[in-house]
């Protein structure tokens, strides 16, 4: 079972390795958004400071989501989908080791990068580094979640734009604690309570996601 | 339920089950409306502080329940059809998801139109309007996904799964949004009511609360009934039916 | 070993076909004919569980396969239409994966002899991308060369796109299989050299 595990997300990582540009595409996405911002709202300064957290949010949400239609659909399409369905190994087991593939390759990029853009906002010290840690509790909620939708729309019409339709709603609450851990460090009131509510998120999703996205998977190969 | 619950399992059973059943909610409905709007409009005092535009929650506050009570219901539907596969349940929620994100637009434009001359402002973000908005958000993803996949099974139990997903998450969802509001006061009105309600009130809401559920369920039969005739249309009872194209 | 009682299938709303009854035992082939869209891949899918009968049992080892699904997925070798290999790997990455994910603890030299069986000893380190129809269908027949462990190979179409030269290799293949006692339910239109005496056929349009 772990050497499935293992296997799996190995060859994900090595596709992704020899297909690099697809993933550098939306890391470039995360950092264009987030830099247009400024040239819509204006360069003041006080008031990109305010708006940093959520910005750099939501365009963390609208990146992961951007990557979503690449973790099952290749496969999918090649039939290597139905090769992992049918081994004997649980398919949560896999699923997770192709979800844990997509938050290294789409996830903790934008961790990374993230505080690099916060110092453009305005942002110094502990709020960039509550940013980063932030990112860390909450991209993996959104690679699970996301798995989720993008497991359901797998060959279905208007597949893409359905995704975003399906999942951005229950991105809903990582976008409130993640923005939120920072807001309140910038606040002086401390990210403790949020991170440890994105902490206790993640939990819950390792716990049931892969389930969902199991279960969907299995409908979508019928 | 007194007779067996399973005689009527099959669409083919259920279908003139429901078929008798409508006229029957759809009356109850429009009685209880009458005598709810009656009590809310005629009946129940004028409100102290807010006048006569008060008057909107009795159409208002029954949909906002209604709302969240069938996304709840379908969830119910939908994991009962995947687990026991009993088409009849996976079509009972794809017939609620309609009403319910009716109930959640009309809960959101009443909200705004007693909104308007209570705090002088359309919107507010306010933790249970934006629990409603993504409520709706909710619906409509559901009904885009089972719309946008051709086989109905596979519509089905996709959906039943995103519906039970989005049953975790809505609890989720509305403690999150409340949690982001008391961080900002500041852009926040309380839309509390005023715990004094007068009893008619209340009544007259209960009253319209009634109404909508009986609504709700013959609206659900009855576009139950449709979904049996597109799915069942091959099958010999349907084409036996009175009427069927020959 | 295999027994497939009274087995129906819907797509959408339209029948398929319904009433199937098989058994296979050690040592035989079932050949699968019909027209196109008579159910024949829908009828594969059903016997390794991808998709649901609407009706009818499948039993396997004397057991049904609803109840003991990893039982029957240990044991069979699924070939689908589609070659399930990944174009930016590599021949041999790919079919290392293949077999570590099946659990055959195949070693470099198992891999490459599976791949010069099928004649592409010489491009194991091209990405798939690179081969012709024909080589990447013989890429994802290599793993019948691995899998020797797995009894039930069930085979979509697998001398579509093969050269005479590969389909008299893969048929000696699956006799020797049958030979080992093992079993194979295969769809094909063409007229191909099955193990004589071993083979039994399934029409499923009427």
């Amino acid at each position: 079972m772990w050497d499935a595990f293992v296997a799996v997300f190995a060859r994900d990582v090595l596709q992704a390795w020899r297909r690099r540009a697809d993933w550098l595409t939306s890391i470039f996405f995360f950092v264009i958004v987030v830099s247009l911002f400024p040239l819509g709202v204006g360069p003041e300064p006080a008031l990109l400071r305010t708006m940093a957290p959520g910005i750099v949010w939501v365009a963390a949400l609208l990146a992961a989501m951007l990557s979503l239609p690449r973790v099952f659909g290749s496969d999918y399409a090649d039939g290597t989908l139905e090769q992992l369905v049918l081994t004997p190994h649980p398919l949560t087991v896999i699923v997770l080791a192709k979800v844990l593939a997509h938050w290294l390759l789409s996830g903790v990029p934008l961790a990374l990068i993230a505080p690099v853009l916060a110092l453009q906002f305005g942002l110094e010290g502990e709020p960039v580094g509550v940013l980063f840690v932030a990112l860390l509790l909450g991209t993996p909620c959104l690679s699970l979640i996301g798995g989720v939708g993008a497991a359901l729309t797998l060959g279905v019409r208007g597949g893409g734009v359905l995704i975003a339709l399906l999942v951005l709603p229950l991105y809903i609450p990582v976008l409130i604690f993640g923005a939120g851990a920072v807001e309140a460090t910038v606040a002086g009131t401390g990210a403790a309570g949020h991170l440890s509510l994105l902490a206790a998120g993640l939990l819950i999703a390792i716990v049931l996601a892969p389930w969902a996205i199991a279960a969907a998977l299995r409908v979508a190969l019928e | 339920m007194a007779f067996n619950w399973f005689k009527y399992s099959s669409p083919q059973t259920f279908y003139p089950l429901a078929g008798r059943l409508v006229p029957f909610f759809a009356v109850l409905a429009a009685v209880l409306g009458a005598i709810g709007l009656y009590i809310g409009f005629f009946v129940a005092p004028t409100d102290f502080q807010q006048g006569e535009a008060y008057r909107i929650i009795f159409i208002h506050v029954p949909a906002a329940w209604m709302s969240m009570f069938i996304y709840l219901v379908m969830a119910a539907w939908a994991a009962l059809g995947l687990i026991l596969n009993t088409r009849l349940s996976s079509m009972m929620a794809t017939a609620l998801a309609p009403t319910g994100a009716l109930m959640t637009f009309l809960a959101l434009w009443t909200g705004a139109l007693w909104g308007k001359p209570m705090w002088g402002t359309w919107w507010a973000w306010d933790a249970r309007m934006t629990s409603e908005l993504i409520l709706l958000f909710l619906y409509i993803g559901f009904m885009a996904l089972q719309a946008s996949i051709d086989d109905p099974r596979r519509a089905d139990k996709a959906g039943a799964i995103l519906a039970l997903v989005g049953a975790v998450n809505v609890p989720i969802i509305y403690f999150s949004v409340k949690w982001w509001n008391t961080l900002h006061q500041g852009a926040s009105i309380s839309v509390g009511r005023s715990p004094s309600m007068a009893s008619t009130m209340l009544l007259g809401m209960l009253v319209m609360a009634l109404a909508y559920w009986m609504y709700s369920i013959a609206v659900t039969l009855m576009r139950v009934r449709s979904i049996i005739l597109e799915r069942e249309r091959n099958t010999q009872w349907v084409r036996d039916l009175p009427g069927a194209p020959a | 070993m295999l027994e497939v009682r009274d087995l129906a299938c819907q797509r959408g709303e339209q029948p398929l076909f319904s009433g199937i009854s098989f058994d296979v035992s050690a040592g035989e082939l079932l050949w699968v004919e019909g027209r196109n869209g008579s159910g024949k891949t829908s009828l594969l899918r059903i016997l390794c569980g991808l998709s649901p009968a609407e009706a009818g049992s499948i039993r396997w080892r004397g057991e049904n396969i609803r109840g003991a699904r990893e039982v029957l997925l240990g044991d069979t070798l699924f070939l689908a239409h589609a070659n399930g290999l990944k174009d930016d790997l590599t021949v041999v990455e790919n079919l290392r994966f293949d077999a570590r994910l099946a659990g055959m603890n195949a070693g470099a030299d198992r891999v490459d002899a599976a791949l010069r069986a099928c004649g592409l000893g010489e491009r194991r380190d091209l990405a798939v991308r690179y081969l012709s129809q024909g080589q990447r269908r013989r890429a994802a027949l290599a793993r019948l060369w691995l899998a020797q462990s797995r009894k039930l190979w069930i085979l979509d179409e697998p001398f579509a796109a093969l050269d005479a030269e590969s389909v008299d290799r893969l048929a000696a293949h699956l006799g020797a299989h049958l030979e080992a006692g093992g079993l194979a339910v295969l769809t094909t239109h063409q007229e191909v050299p099955l193990p004589a005496g071993r083979t039994r056929r399934l029409r499923l349009d009427h």
